[in-house]
């Protein structure tokens, strides 16, 4: 079964994929705004043509451009379409429909499914260290995760490992406050090894289940800050086994091509398990999930829906693609 | 910023090249690529197709077709389109109103509480004014400890009500203001999306209220697509009079840049440029298409020289340089104002002609400049002033000053000794420069 009818089963309430209907209605509202951008578009081109030619495929092209699916990851998937177009002898652009979301999930779990879950460490505290550049919404990501794990009954650490922006300590001390769990914090300005190091010997001692390490921004340009990274990874090792069970970057969804380079870069520095990626409502587009997934193979494990606290959801890529296309069919 | 754009056009320019004419046929492989390395910059879709296709026309127009060299033409077509999208004037900020009141409205993340402070520390700078910060972001947990943070750095008075509503806090912020004769309210907000009609209303009510002579978009350089949906969902609510464009230090290739003035008339005024509180240029279009163009942005690096550089001691260094009795010390001094400009990739990648020589992808790490600004602090000023006197034994000291080896301090001694030679040359006239 094709992607499309599965599709079509989820909207005829045939197949579960939502927990509840709560749940469903944010996933409707948060993609509100992309799936208005995709879909509407994608069904204003099927009426404009009533069989599929060169310009068909042009326009198909940009509205995937516009939707940050990424230059390269485009043009990949318009020859694979043009050529299984050809190929089944499809010429009613309502047909090719179906293909275009039956490709675009292709993109997504191709080879293999990726994990989306959290590894939690089974001996000792889970670590997940937070990275990403400046702005991104990296202590605030931190607290709703936090909060969520706290509901499920784990005793929270945060650590503040961000001494270097103004206010980055007092945010995340107000978060945590909130929230009700514990954090270590340090001066502005000092390194962030050492307040993590002091944090984990803690973690160990009074054996905390959970730590969520935030990270000053930085620009993955930037030699001297991306091998500060290196070095925190170095401490954490060191402390626990297996440490970082999780290194997550967090990347705003209104990122354009720049998101592709960020995954690269830190990529490279670091072993990024996962992605958060944060502000979704906010943007038309969202297509920055497919193209990652397609040039750097690395999996989306949250996605933000919104600003409430629990708005930051785990990524489902059956959900998302239904967030994207429900209003096709 | 925009090396990879400007390495992309590089190599279609360089296809163009070998053409003695330009055709439809041999042009539209050069187009196509141009089109992706913007598409690839995330320049809007409709602003690409739009510059595409002028940029066509004017190429296989009479002048190109008539002209020796088809690919600096096209080269110049390509510039003055850039510039077209740009638009071709600098447009300064509001200095003469007392008090100005600037309001920097944005996106969550954009950096409008960074952008704040750096526009007061110029503002203070360039234009002599006096500015207050004024902390309206009520939602955002340890906002206003951020601005206090930054306002107390630069010292410039922060005013704050803790979560008072915005109206009433610029109300008493203008009344401390006119009693301690500030000239210049930098309001921060809170940042918001801008499909989120309650918290757009709050902004709409500011303007009503208190007309801000300049509403500033801090807009992610970085920021994709949805560009033109966020510029024109706040332009339409409020009549903005600028963006600045924020992370331009890092490596996206700031398409925004071009789809902004282009698809909304509304000028870009200010570019961020480092997490530094002095980072921030205020936007000229010509430079920025030589930086496009890989052309290098000779101004730029001499505003920033003259904004750290001391005159005097600079013409007395010239004459020692020119004498040729330039010591350690003189080039101790040299270093440290060369810090200052802020990183070196930054400052070769302003250097015309930076790619061709192979300047453009060098990584410094500033731990390698502490090392020789160590080894010459481990020096006696003596030593400093007269390096031919240091030999073995001092040699052997100086290493364990400054916890390097005596290999590295040779290799310092040596390099100074070269650049001195370099600059005898220089000054005598005698030194052809590679470009």
């Amino acid at each position: 079964m094709g992607f499309f009818d599965k599709l079509k089963n989820i909207v005829n309430k045939d197949k579960q994929v939502f927990n509840d209907d709560k749940e469903k209605k944010l996933y409707d509202k948060g993609f509100e705004k992309t799936r208005r951008g995709l879909s509407d578009k994608l069904n204003n081109l099927n009426k404009k043509y009533s069989k599929v030619n060169a310009e068909y495929f042009e326009e198909l092209e940009e509205l995937l451009i516009m939707a940050d699916i990424g230059v390269n990851t485009v043009m990949n998937f318009m020859d694979r379409l043009v050529t299984r177009a050809k190929k089944e002898k499809i010429s009613e652009p309502e047909k090719l429909k179906e293909l275009i979301v039956d490709e675009l999930f292709i993109i997504y779990v191709n080879d293999d499914l990726l994990d989306d879950k959290i590894k939690y460490n089974d001996n000792g505290p889970t670590v997940l260290l937070f990275v990403g550049v400046n702005g991104v919404g990296k202590t605030t990501t931190i607290a709703k995760i936090a909060k969520k794990e706290k509901d499920k009954g784990k005793k929270v650490m945060l650590v503040a490992g961000d001494t270097f922006r103004a206010g980055a300590i007092e945010q995340l001390s107000i978060w945590a406050d909130k929230i009700g769990v514990d954090i270590v914090t340090s001066n502005e300005g000092a390194d962030p090894s050492s307040v993590m190091y002091t944090a984990l010997e803690k973690a160990k001692n009074e054996k905390y289940d959970v730590v969520l390490i935030d990270t000053a921004g930085r620009l993955q340009n930037k030699v001297n800050l991306m091998n500060e990274l290196n070095k925190v990874n170095r401490v954490i090792g060191k402390l626990i086994d297996g440490a970082p069970h999780e290194t997550l970057l967090v990347i705003d969804a209104t990122t354009g091509q720049n998101g592709i380079i960020q995954a690269k870069q830190f990529k490279e520095i670091t072993n990024i398990t996962g992605i958060v990626l944060t502000k979704l409502d906010g943007t038309a587009k969202g297509g920055i999930v497919l193209a990652i997934k397609e040039e750097v193979n690395i999996p989306v494990k949250y996605i933000g829906l919104g600003e409430g606290m629990d708005d930051l959801q785990s990524f489902d890529i059956e959900k998302y693609i239904y967030g994207l296309f429900s209003e096709l069919l | 910023m925009f090396e990879s754009l400007s390495d992309r056009l590089d190599a279609a320019m360089h296809k163009i090249k070998g053409y003695g004419i330009i055709t439809e046929d041999n042009i539209s492989e050069v187009l196509r690529d141009v089109r992706l390395a913007l598409l690839e910059a995330d320049v809007n879709y409709q602003v690409v197709k739009e510059f595409t296709a002028s940029v066509k026309e004017k190429a296989l127009g009479e002048e190109v077709r008539k002209s020796l060299k088809p690919s600096e033409m096209f080269l110049k077509i390509l510039k003055d389109e850039l510039l077209n999208l740009l638009g071709t004037d600098k447009v300064k900020i509001e200095t003469n109103k007392k008090p100005t009141i600037l309001m920097l409205v944005g996106l969550q993340g954009s950096g409008k509480t960074t952008t704040i402070g750096k526009l007061g520390n110029l503002l203070r700078k360039k234009y002599n004014k006096k500015p207050l910060f004024v902390a309206c972001d009520i939602y955002r947990p340890a906002a206003i400890d951020q601005l206090k943070t930054i306002g107390k750095s630069l010292n410039i008075p922060v005013f704050e009500e803790g979560k008072r509503n915005p109206n009433e806090i610029v109300r008493d912020a203008l009344e401390y203001a006119s009693s301690n004769s500030l000239d210049y309210i930098l309001i921060d907000t809170a940042g918001r999306l801008h499909i989120d009609d309650n918290l757009m209303d709050e902004l709409v009510n500011l303007n009503n209220e208190f007309k801000p002579d300049e509403i500033l978009l801090v807009l992610d350089s970085m920021i994709g697509q949805d560009a033109i949906n966020v510029i024109n969902g706040f332009n339409n609510k409020l009549p903005l009079t600028g963006t600045i464009l924020t992370k331009m230090d890092g490596d996206t290739k700031g398409g925004v840049a071009l789809t902004a003035r282009h698809l909304t008339n509304v000028p870009i005024k200010f570019i961020g440029t480092s997490e530094k509180l002095d980072g921030l240029e205020e936007f000229d279009p010509g430079r920025m298409v030589s930086r496009i163009l890989g052309m290098g942005d000779m101004m730029g690096l001499i505003e920033k020289a003259e904004s750290i550089m001391n005159e005097e001691e600079a013409e007395a260094t010239y004459k020692k340089m020119k004498k040729g009795n330039f010591d350690l010390e003189d080039f101790l001094n040299q270093f440290k104002q060369i810090k200052k400009l802020g990183s070196i990739e930054g400052l070769l990648k302003m250097i015309p002609g930076a790619k061709k020589m192979g300047l453009n992808n060098i990584n410094i790490d500033p731990k390698d400049m502490a090392r020789v600004e160590a080894i010459i602090l481990s020096m006696t000023k003596e030593e400093r002033k007269n390096p031919g006197i240091i030999k073995a034994s001092r040699k052997e000291r100086i290493a364990k000053g400054s916890g390097r080896t005596v290999t590295d301090v040779n290799r310092l001694l040596k390099q100074f000794e070269e650049s001195k030679k370099m600059m005898k040359m220089f000054s005598n006239g005698n030194l052809n420069l590679p470009f």
